[in-house]
């Protein structure tokens, strides 16, 4: 077996040693009835090249966007990855170690955990963030969570125009508490003040946002933050990182948490993870983080070194009364986000934003000129953005996109039956005017 | 030996004004303004700030600090409960399949049929390995199946119309355990160990009530023993109604020999990145699938991975689920890995594992015998503890001592101070993927470090000396946080 590092022969010495006849005598603790007897029901071992024809067969079934052009996001977007990610992030050195717990034998990968969080505080404009959690969804609940423990109050609110599957998530870690949630409506696509205010009380823990929404639409930050500020309450964003070259930091318009989702940082889209999630908050709730931090300090000698710390928030020391039950993290994709921001800098992150917003108002500009599609809201929006189709089932859009070799747009009625004429539309800086010419022409084919 | 004592500037410390490691293209549609379409006040006031490098330098940055790393491609890395066994590079291969990692997750399923074929396959591969009804792949790592699968019982539970919040958990758990039941809104009770370190059950009888929802147990536990009462503790919980839940950490102890479910285990989570050997990645990502026996199946995440009629398809009628865990369906690239290392294996592969893993195990725990108080007599199963007690008394050194003593012998230090019930605890776990002649070198480097604590003791309390630092100040981190370089204004 080639994965085993111990032959047949040695078998028998290491027996010895033990003083055992068989390597079965060393599960003598199991009671012989539970004991399984014979070979589990699982397949025969399979040789190195079978396998591989078996996994390429099983990747070659499957027509993603190595070989359609998607215009899919709704989380997960198809950006460039500049190769150098792939290149520095497979290095087995941090592929294959466990997490920084042995400082010293792991100032490497603990330098660039201190890295990335400088830089998801320096995008977000926001005092301090941890090493990662695994996605936006649940690290939405967590700060949902964070914000509850931080006011002591039990009701949240969360806008409609949040990415459906995060407002499930916090719906399900919130089953099991004393909270209440309710929903901000935003027919228009963003939420109003006026609206939003109406519905705050003094027992609001947090309002939940995401900027820019699951619509793609940018909801007036600055204002919301007033509104909740003004009963107490804490301001959560969810943010895509991407949109940050462009637009204003949540740090810059009051929010008290942020999370977001890393995926746009240098991850593959991977059929929905492994992602990263993040989260960044005001140097006043340092100490309810939920994760990991990574702190510079000092060796004996004076020099510069790095470790993990502030770990008396953690589950390892703190158990039940831990900020979170988190260990494992998304440490590798923290790596590859850092890395791809590193790559990128200052410059390289304002163009892709900057491009995906051209690409992105381009799209829409040529397909609202169509008879029978107009966007269904007017709200700013940054690179996605919402289709209705007023005459056309959608059905069919996506349908004659696919014969062309697109990936239209996510359909919406799944999650909003009274958006069941409309198509989220994403656009990044990797499509080129060929591609979107081809999209509108799906459009215009169709509207005529 | 020579020490490397120069710092690896920061990335914001080697920046370059106006350099760029991508090469961006020109903008090939008609632009629109920006200001005209964004209002000024969501715009950003300034550029972020980021580093400014070359490729060439943002190469050599993240070269060298990987290069400041123990690695288990590298290093033997015998970390207690972690499993740090070797990462097969056709999981690498495989999981990096254009076809895979260009997936999106709202795609029409008949687009994607490889990939749900992958992960429809994979949920039966571990139901089987667990002798239970249902699986779900969506929790991302361990400590979240936990939390999933307290859930999923709470809903059970409730669909039931009980309201039980207590858990009862070992005091050999690890932290995850109670933090997952908190989480949940869950009371957490210690239940007492033998001194034979397993399960007392007297003091379960005592400390179970009609409010127990469930026990969480490890098995093996993190002192690498199997509780042979497995059974009996299922009984006893299955009596008053509640439900047996298996850290499952410990799988690969026993996968191949006994299945979970046969030993009336209700509920257990896996972790894919040390079981089945998906690479942990400095911390992550992994992956916590969960599986359940049929009376909790109707309450996992949905939507589920189904086949019906020659067809993968995602089954979101799912009425009684808990709902939502984790954005997505979970950690994809993850369960590629898993699932071509248990292919690759099969059957008796899977068994051979966990035979070599308690072989490996057993041998060094006899070789290191002579030198270091074991607690618990062996045999054990896929680990062991030590206790660094007499050399703490006698000379004043400390695991914590060792664990750097060993860095400089280019080997991992295994897992220190846990379990809590275990002084000066060092978890030693060597995976069935090493050697013979690194499990005899580790043997050979701990007889002369407990030899040296006697002759030496100063060697021990100054290491590591190879390290690009010496011991850190772990203190000064916590008292004076310093958690993001700052610009200068
Ligand atoms: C016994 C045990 N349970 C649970 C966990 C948590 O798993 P994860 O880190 O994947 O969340 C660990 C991991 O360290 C463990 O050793």
């Amino acid at each position: 077996m080639a994965y085993s590092g111990i032959s047949q022969k040695q078998v028998r010495h290491m027996l010895d040693t033990i003083g055992v006849a068989r390597i079965d005598d060393l599960f003598a603790d199991i009671p012989a009835e539970l004991r399984l007897g014979k070979l589990l029901n699982l397949p025969e071992p399979m040789d190195d090249l079978s396998l591989q024809n078996h996994l390429r067969s099983l990747a070659n079934r499957n027509h993603g966007t190595d070989k359609l052009i998607s215009f899919l996001g709704a989380g997960s977007y198809d950006h460039f990855i500049p190769p150098v990610v792939d290149a520095l992030a497979s290095r087995s050195e941090f592929v294959t170690a466990y997490t920084p717990y042995q400082a010293e034998a792991s100032q490497g990968v603990l330098q660039a955990f201190y890295e990335f969080q400088t830089m998801i505080c320096e995008i977000t404009g926001m005092d301090v963030t941890n090493a990662s959690m695994y996605e936006a969804g649940s690290a939405t609940a967590e700060a949902v969570l964070m914000a509850r423990d931080i006011t002591g109050r039990s009701k949240v609110l969360i806008g409609q125009n949040v990415h459906p599957e995060y407002v499930q998530i916090v719906r399900t870690y919130l089953a099991s508490q004393p909270m209440t949630i309710e929903i901000i409506p935003t027919p228009t696509g963003t939420i109003e003040p006026s609206v939003l205010a109406s519905l705050i009380d003094d027992q609001t823990a947090a309002v939940v946002i995401q900027q820019p929404d699951f619509f793609g639409c940018l909801n007036p930050v600055d204002k919301i933050a007033d509104a909740i500020h003004a009963a107490k309450g804490l301001l959560i964003s969810v943010v895509d990182p991407i949109s940050l070259g462009l637009i204003a930091g949540p740090g810059q318009l009051g929010v008290d948490i942020v999370v977001g989702e890393g995926q746009p940082l240098g991850l593959y889209q991977n059929f929905g993870g492994p992602y990263l999630g993040f989260m960044a908050a005001k140097s006043a709730y340092l100490r309810r983080l939920p994760g990991r931090l990574i702190g510079m300090t000092t060796d004996h000698e004076g020099r510069r070194a790095f470790c993990l710390t502030l770990q008396t928030r953690e589950q390892h020391i703190r158990r039940e009364r831990a900020t979170s039950n988190i260990c494992s993290n998304e440490g590798l994709m923290a790596i590859r986000a850092a890395i791809y921001l590193a790559a990128m800098g200052k410059n390289g992150f304002f163009q892709v934003a900057n491009l995906c917003f051209q690409k992105a108002h381009y799209a829409a500009s040529q397909i609202v000129g169509i008879e029978g599609f107009e966007l269904a809201f007017k709200a700013p929006f940054f690179k996605e953005f919402v289709v209705r189709s007023k005459k056309f089932p959608v059905d069919k859009v996506i349908h004659e996109a696919r014969q062309a070799g697109l990936l239209a747009g996510v359909p919406l009625e799944c999650w909003y039956p009274e958006l069941g004429d409309c198509l989220l539309v994403a656009v990044t800086e990797k499509r080129t005017r060929d591609e979107i010419d081809a999209l509108v022409d799906v459009f215009r084919k169709i509207g005529g | 030996m020579e020490k490397i004592d120069h710092d690896i500037k920061l990335l914001f410390e080697q920046s370059v004004e106006g350099q760029s490691g991508v090469n961006l293209p020109q903008c090939d549609v008609p632009e629109a303004s920006v200001s005209e379409a964004i209002p000024s006040a969501l715009l950003a006031a300034t550029p972020v700030r980021l580093p400014e490098m070359c490729e060439r330098e943002v190469t050599r940055h993240f070269t060298r600090l990987s290069e400041r790393m123990m690695s288990v491609d590298a290093n033997f890395y015998p970390l207690g409960s972690c499993t740090m066994k070797y990462n097969p590079k056709i999981n690498e291969w495989a999981a990096d399949l254009p076809g895979f990692t260009a997936g999106h997750p709202y795609q029409d399923v008949q687009d994607i049929q490889g990939s749900m074929e992958l992960m429809y396959r994979l949920r039966q591969l571990l139901e089987e390995i667990a002798g239970l009804s249902e699986v779900s792949l969506h929790p991302a790592a361990g400590a979240h199946g936990e939390l999933t699968a307290m859930m999923v019982v709470r809903a059970y539970f409730r669909d039931r119309g009980e309201n039980r919040d207590e858990v009862l958990i070992p005091d050999t758990a690890h932290g995850t355990n109670p933090a997952s039941c908190a989480l949940c809104g869950e009371r957490v009770t210690i239940v007492k160990s033998t001194p034979e370190g397993l399960v007392d059950l007297d003091d379960l009888a005592a400390k179970i009530t009609d409010n127990t929802a469930a026990m969480m147990i490890t098995n093996p536990n993190t002192l690498g023993l199997f509780d042979k009462s497995i059974k009996k503790i299922a009984d006893i919980l299955h009596q008053r109604g509640a439900q047996l839940y298996l850290d499952g950490a410990n799988m690969n102890a026993i996968m191949g020999q006994v299945r979970p479910g046969d030993c009336g285990v209700d509920v257990m989570h896996y972790n894919l990145h040390k079981t089945f050997s998906t690479p942990h990645g400095c911390g992550g990502p992994g992956a916590g699938p969960i599986a359940v026996a049929e009376h909790l199946a109707p309450f996992l995440p949905a939507p589920q991975v189904d086949f019906v009629d020659g067809k993968y398809v995602w089954d979101f009628n799912r009425p009684k689920s808990i709902g939502k865990v984790r954005t997505f369906y979970g950690q994809f690239g993850v369960m590629v890995r898993a699932y071509t290392y248990i292919r690759a294996l099969g059957h008796s592969g899977i068994k051979n594992v966990s035979d070599k893993a308690v072989l490996a195990a057993n041998y060094l725990g006899k070789k290191l015998e002579p030198f270091y108080t074991l607690p618990y007599p062996l045999p054990c199963m896929h680990e062991f503890v030590i206790s660094a007690e007499k050399q703490k008394d006698d000379h004043g050194i400390r695991a914590l001592d060792i664990a750097k003593q060993l860095i400089d012998y280019g080997i991992h230090p295994p897992t220190i101070y846990f379990p809590l019930i275990v002084s000066e605890c060092m978890m030693i776990e060597p995976t069935e993927t090493e050697t013979l002649e690194t499990l005899d070198r580790f043997a050979a480097i701990m007889q002369r470090i407990a030899e040296q604590a006697r002759t030496n003791p100063e060697l021990a309390h100054q290491a590591p000396v190879t390290t690009p630092v010496s011991r850190v100040d772990e203190v000064k981190a916590a008292r004076e946080p310093n958690l993001r370089w700052r610009y200068k204004e």
